[in-house]
């Protein structure tokens, strides 16, 4: 039987590369990782396989492309069953899916917020921010994971944005802890994982990166 | 096995619902619809979607299902006749990377095309206009539907732009905002959705929408970039 040929291109610091790499490793699917350079100059690969939206992360196995990262998470779920990362009945996968299209509609960009305004903005978009960590708060629930038992699809979709946290209160002032304990806690779980910690970016590293950003839309 | 009772929110000036009942009527699965008024929101609405207090909500059991594609899938998994995913995985994911598409870039900016005037309108239309050229490249290879012979999921999503087009039509001054003559494949596959009687009878007519999106669209100013459904 010929091996699978899996690509995923990926960028150090994209928590949306980091979701396809903490599937994969649960699924203890081989693979290769190849960085691009996306403040520079794309690969061949990637925009020929992403054309839309040019961005990673790109799934590509065999020779085909699979883009956006919670379809490639759905796509590597559908293509290596086991271990599920979706509970069993339909209704256990609705909640899962309703609440990763939150995660996928609200965590990064309003985080990004915090980072992204100035003067009075930043102190209204930190109180959305941690209004959102609220809401996955009673998505939660008294669970260990959002996918109860086990680390799941949610977890998944949810714990890479999580690096970007400490550059969060850098800009906004507050700390997820205090304001979120739970979803602290729930973060120290999700990172003893060796499929999360191997890829996960350091947040003072996330932090300075974030700095970059400020400076390329002219905020520093 | 006991027959479970499916039951759907909905309000008749959201496009979104139109969705659900397209897929249900396709499935042929029988429900009960009840209109909610959005400016008075009964308990059991806000007991079933509290996240986001909107429409279409699917109430199967007792246990309720929110956002459209979610429901959608949801509806596929339970009821697998005429199927409105692909079986195969990376087929699959074609399908929900085009609909993920053509609600950030068309759905989306058709909307912010209705809400906006002057420069911003002007800026809004040529970003749809890029994405129906981009979708329009897409369905060159389709023979009649997305699904095949019978439509599909992606048929479904992207069936409500036929809608909101025909909105926009009636919002703009004089000349058309949107050439549809530039977008051959996707005019030709318009006209099939158009007239299909599962589609056909189940719009809500163009003037309830236009007037009910304006109506919606002032009355809900602060609307984040989440689609009002």
């Amino acid at each position: 039987m010929s091996k699978d040929e899996v690509i995923l291109l990926d960028f150090w610091v994209s928590p949306f590369a980091l979701r396809a790499k903490i599937a994969l490793a649960e699924k203890g699917v081989e693979f290769e990782a190849r960085q691009e350079d996306l403040l520079g100059e794309k690969s061949e690969l990637l925009l020929k396989s992403n054309p839309i939206y040019k961005k990673v992360p790109v799934l590509v196995h065999n020779g085909k492309a699979v883009n956006e990262s919670t379809i490639i998470v759905s796509y590597i779920e559908d293509t290596w069953p086991t271990p599920s990362l979706l509970p069993p009945c339909a209704y256990g996968r609705a909640t899962a899916r309703f609440w990763a299209d939150y995660v996928d509609k609200k965590l990064f960009d309003g985080g990004s917020k915090i980072w992204r305004s100035k003067g009075e903005e930043v102190e209204v978009a930190k109180k959305e921010f941690i209004e959102i960590l609220k809401v996955l708060e009673g998505a939660l629930g008294e669970k260990e994971y959002f996918g109860g038992d086990s680390f799941g699809f949610v977890d998944i979709l949810a714990i890479p944005i999580t690096a970007w946290f400490y550059a969060y209160e850098q800009y906004g002032n507050f700390k997820v802890e205090d304001e979120s304990p739970k979803i602290s806690a729930w973060i120290k779980k999700c990172l003893e994982r060796e499929s999360v910690a191997s890829g996960y970016p350091e947040p003072t590293k996330v932090y300075e990166f974030v700095g970059l950003l400020r400076k390329v839309i002219g905020l520093e | 096995m006991e027959k479970q009772e499916v039951k759907l929110l909905g309000s008749s000036i959201s496009p979104f619902v139109r969705r659900i009942e397209w897929a249900l009527k396709l499935k042929g699965i029988e429900y009960e619809y009840s209109e909610e008024n959005l400016q008075n929101k009964s308990d059991l609405f806000l007991e079933s979607n509290p996240v986001y207090k909107k429409v279409p909500v699917l109430i199967h059991g007792g246990k309720p299902i929110c956002e459209s594609l979610v429901i959608l899938e949801y509806i596929d998994e339970i009821w697998p006749q005429n199927r409105l995913l692909p079986e195969d995985p990376y087929e699959k994911a074609i399908v929900r990377f085009w609909a993920n598409y053509a609600e950030d870039k068309l759905m989306q900016g058709i909307r912010n095309v209705l809400m906006s005037e002057g420069e911003e309108q002007a800026k809004g239309v040529k970003q749809v206009t890029a994405a129906l050229h981009i979708i329009d490249a897409e369905m060159k290879s389709i023979t009649k539907f997305f699904g095949g012979e019978t439509i599909g999921y992606l048929d479904i999503v992207l069936g409500l732009t036929v809608l909101w087009l025909e909105v926009v039509d009636e919002v703009s001054s004089e000349s058309k905002m949107f050439d549809l003559q530039s977008f051959p494949s996707y005019s030709k596959w318009m006209e099939a959705v158009k007239d299909l009687p599962l589609i056909k009878d189940n719009l809500p007519a163009k003037d309830i929408l236009y007037r009910e999106e304006q109506i919606t669209l002032t009355v809900v100013p602060s609307i984040d970039n989440t689609k009002v459904e």
